[in-house]
């Protein structure tokens, strides 16, 4: 079984982020940065289909700067064969562009499954996984939790809102791992030590402009001081009417 | 869900360590905060060692992680190796305990003084947690003089017949595996100490756990008896030599000690950071109160020069350069400042640092048995003093 799995750099979500001087951008001083835990899922995925065929290749491949490498390395020690980096400044606001470059790299290579995270954490937009697929023509299923092949075929499970919804598909096939997939693996420190010597190939692209611009960024607002309206039953009237007429919750 | 756990690193050393380096360090992290945090507290309490822990132990590869592949082991170096000493007693000193027998005081004598067939027989095995091991070199009245043991090895015409006992065992019970150290010759005579492999199954020896232990509860310790312990001739370790043979052991086990007491003072730290942050009282958090500040300012700046002191003595160990005076120096300042650290958090915790459901006080308990165990802190003074002067205190 021939694998693609795409995978992006982040900051990790325990990190306190710090808005750049730009007002744009991340200033990335001292920012712990890790594998995009959704593409930890597809990774480990595209990991147990490849031991389960018994033989292929899992080929992970990002696009981002030369510090990219490093959350390539952690995917290569949990297992993958090889990487291929697609080199940028930066990753591109607009995730079309994004997608375009990458289908242009995995177009006609004769991918069994291509597995992307369902969404990066950092940008949060969802967009990269089902634009890959249409520009490839292939099928996409999203936020997959379950995921069986069996042959050409394969069939996906989907939380949604109040359900599971269970869709078949034909490989090849653009799928996006949702949490739950399954549990990845630590990265084995032998692992750590193999993926030193397997194959990272650098390849510098050039990106379209794009359409989309970020014009700011700014941290969330403050959450005001909560307010004790009263105690016991005697403020419950006091409290549903903050509720109704100041938070407009109810 | 409390934030997860960050480490402590002041001085940017994360700087200083290579990427591989990191992800072993981040990967056994991870590992700690989700195998070994939720149950270590509870074991304590109970007083046993969580044996579920060995297999994922092994399929990271922690055990005996700066020997070579060939052996099954990951090939790391020794600032790697130490990165995964830290992390572990981040968790507990039992556990790093454990690991640190298993790696540096059984499988690194066979690596060091085993013939081949020893070496391929049981580091496989061991760096796949299937063989667990002991070191027997402490015996009930010769503690830090361990030249003076008693514990003999006569030479027979098939093999040796080993009588003795040893004691402060730690994985003593569990092992199927014991490196035991014996005289082959005069009582007086610390040249002729040798290294004995001894399957724990062997008639006439015997393992028995010491009860009551207050500290490093979550660790098996023994006393072994062995009485006419019939052994075969391929059970001698070929190339031990004198007492510099567990001596060079003993500089293994310290040197990951050193890194696992800045673990243990970490935790401590971040624990007491955490509850100085969120305490309310009188109105305000504790930590806004110079008292406190002072404790935990006390602790960074202990922890960061720690921090640079193993990361150096790391890099002179994988330059082969690093003297066990050096290791005497990390094993006496780390400990010490770590044990510290875990009072001052205890005390900073208030009535709840009292509670296995904190760290601090498990972690200073801990401590104490590391403050005394591989070379007590009295015993790393007078290596130093010794160093310094040219004039030896035990002579």
């Amino acid at each position: 079984m021939k694998i693609a799995v795409c995978i992006k750099r982040v900051p990790d979500s325990e990190t306190r982020v710090k808005i750049a001087a730009d007002g744009k951008s991340l200033d990335e001083a001292g920012v712990k940065f890790i594998l995009n835990p959704y593409d930890e899922f597809a990774v480990e995925e595209a990991l147990r289909r490849k031991d389960a065929a018994g033989a292929g290749e899992v080929v992970v491949i990002a696009l981002g700067g030369a510090a990219a490498q490093e959350t390539m390395r952690t995917a290569l020690a949990m297992g993958a064969d090889r990487g291929v980096l697609l080199q940028t400044d930066a990753v591109p606001a607009d995730g079309f562009e994004t997608a375009t470059a990458l289908a242009a790299e995995l177009k006609d290579k004769g991918w069994d499954l291509i597995l992307c995270g369902k969404v990066a954490i950092d940008d949060s937009s969802h967009q990269v996984g089902p634009m890959l697929a249409e520009l490839l023509g292939l099928p996409c299923v999203t936020a997959v939790a379950k995921l069986t092949i069996n042959g050409a075929t394969g069939v996906a499970e989907r939380e949604i809102e109040g359900g599971v919804e269970v869709v078949e598909f034909p490989i090849p096939a653009v799928i996006t791992a949702d949490k739950g997939l399954n549990e990845p693996r630590y990265p084995a420190l032998k692992g750590i030590m193999a993926a030193k010597k397997k194959p990272l190939e650098v390849r510098p692209i050039t990106l379209g402009a794009g359409v989309i611009q970020i014009l700011a960024l700014t941290p969330p607002p403050e959450r005001k001081e909560g307010r004790i309206v009263g105690e016991g039953a005697a403020a419950v009237p006091e409290l549903v009417r903050a509720l109704r007429e100041e938070a407009k919750v109810l | 869900m409390p934030p997860k756990y960050q480490g402590v690193d002041f001085y940017n050393v994360d700087g200083l360590l290579s990427e591989e380096e990191r992800a072993v360090r981040d990967t056994v992290r991870g590992w700690v905060d989700d195998h070994l945090m939720p149950i270590i507290g509870d074991a304590y309490v109970a007083g046993k060692f969580p044996r579920q822990l060995i297999p994922g132990m092994a399929e990271l590869g922690l055990f005996g992680a700066n020997l070579p592949e060939e052996y099954g082991c990951a090939g790391l170096n020794n600032v790697a190796y130490g990165l995964i000493m830290q992390e572990l007693e981040r968790g507990d000193s039992g556990v790093r305990s454990f690991a640190s027998v298993q790696g540096a005081l059984v499988m690194y004598p066979i690596y060091a003084f085993g013939s081949d067939d020893q070496k391929m027989k049981w580091l496989p095995p061991m760096a796949g947690g299937t063989v667990i091991g002991c070191f027997g070199l402490t015996e009930p009245d010769y503690g830090s003089n361990p030249a003076g043991m008693i514990t003999v090895a006569k030479e027979t015409k098939d093999g040796w017949t080993l009588n003795g006992a040893k004691m402060w065992i730690t994985n003593g019970s569990t092992a199927q595996v014991a490196i035991i150290w014996a005289k082959i010759g005069a009582k007086d005579d610390q040249n002729s100490i040798r290294g004995f492999l001894v399957p724990t199954d062997t008639k006439g020896f015997s393992a028995k756990d010491q009860k009551g232990k207050l500290s490093l509860r979550a660790s098996d310790t023994s006393e072994l008896v062995l009485q006419d312990v019939h052994l075969p001739k391929d059970a001698l370790l070929p190339k031990s030599a004198g007492l510099k043979s567990p001596l060079m052991c003993l500089t293994q086990a310290r040197y990951g000690i050193s890194w696992g007491a800045v673990g243990a003072a970490m935790a401590c730290y971040d624990e007491a950071v955490s509850y100085a942050k969120n305490l309310i009282m009188f109105g305000k958090p504790i930590g806004g109160f110079q008292l406190q500040q002072a404790r935990l300012a006390e602790m960074l700046t202990e922890i960061t020069k720690a921090q640079l002191l193993c990361l150096q003595l790391g890099r002179l160990k994988d330059a082969g350069t690093m003297t066990p005076q050096q290791v005497s120096l990390a094993k006496r300042n780390n400990v010490s400042m770590a044990t510290d650290i875990a009072r001052e958090a205890r005390r900073l915790l208030g009535a709840n640092g009292i509670l296995a459901e904190y760290q601090a006080m498990r972690h200073l308990a801990n401590l104490e048995s590391v403050y005394t165990y591989e070379g007590t802190h009295d015993v790393h003074t007078l290596v130093l003093g010794q160093e310094i002067t040219g004039l030896s205190a035990f002579e």
